[in-house]
């Protein structure tokens, strides 16, 4: 049976999702936020360098680090998260093994972000 | 439908621009993001390990500190520091900064050398440091 409708209804309703400008928006949020977190923790693992388990625990228990440490790696996890979705969608066509990867994105980073966040407060509350 | 997916001339891209700074350069932010990726299970890996308990937390230095293990830092710290670098390159290009041609050629040019020196230099702090 011929398809009736025309090239044009077919493809009515199917544009944009309407929320690129915001990926794009906290792509570069997170990109500014991450500079100067970026270069604490560089700053942070070079003083770091031939430390002993307890001065690592001990650098850890003190709140500013662990809150940056923290505030580093949740802001680096949403913005791989934000920049892996861009690979997926730029090169991933089959709609099946795109959706799998987006959700793969998903868990990869939320799982790191978990990891992250409980590594940290427990050196910060000294368990 | 498929067929006639199948059928359409695709536009040439990669094959037909001409090698450039610039290209390469956006090449390499893309391919050091990706590499970041997977590499920040290194960073978390680390911080788990220290809240693990100083067994683990030493055999997992172990691994770091061996040649391989430095050779695979090196690379995630040269690619975090040419992706930093790139970054606010981009950031500036997003305020319409640099974007001029030869601009951004050099802007290129000097992105490349400065990420590998500075990835040195933070290597030498390092050792200084310890």
């Amino acid at each position: 049976m011929a398809d009736m409708r025309t090239p044009l209804a077919k493809v009515r309703g199917l544009g944009s999702a309407k929320d690129g400008t915001m990926h794009f928006w906290h792509s570069r949020v997170t990109s500014v936020a991450a500079i100067p977190l970026t270069l604490f923790f560089l700053v942070l693992v070079i003083s770091l360098n031939g430390a002993t388990y307890q001065e690592v625990r001990a650098t850890f228990a003190n709140p500013l680090v662990s809150v940056l440490t923290l505030a580093t790696l949740l802001i680096i996890v949403w913005h791989m998260k934000l920049g892996m979705q861009v690979i997926i969608e730029d090169y991933i066509f089959a709609e099946r093994m795109k959706w799998t990867l987006l959700m793969l994105n998903s868990f990869f980073t939320g799982v790191l972000a978990l990891v992250s966040i409980f590594a940290l407060l427990k050196m910060a509350f000294g368990a | 439908m498929t067929n006639v997916t199948q059928k359409r001339p695709l536009s040439p891209h990669l094959q037909i621009y001409k090698f450039t700074p610039t290209f390469l350069m956006s090449g390499f932010h893309r391919v050091t993001g990706f590499g970041l990726y997977f590499g920040a299970l290194l960073i978390v890996w680390w911080l788990m390990a220290a809240a693990s308990g100083e067994a683990y937390f030493a055999w997992v230095s172990g691994i770091f500190g061996s040649w391989f293990g430095l050779f695979v830092l090196f690379c995630f710290s040269w690619a975090l520091v040419h992706h930093l670098l790139g970054g606010i390159k981009h950031l500036a290009w997003d305020i319409g900064y640099g974007f001029e041609k030869e601009r951004s050629t050099r802007i290129a040019q000097l992105q490349i050398v400065s990420s590998v020196v500075l990835t040195i230099a933070v290597w030498i702090i390092g050792y200084l440091w310890a």
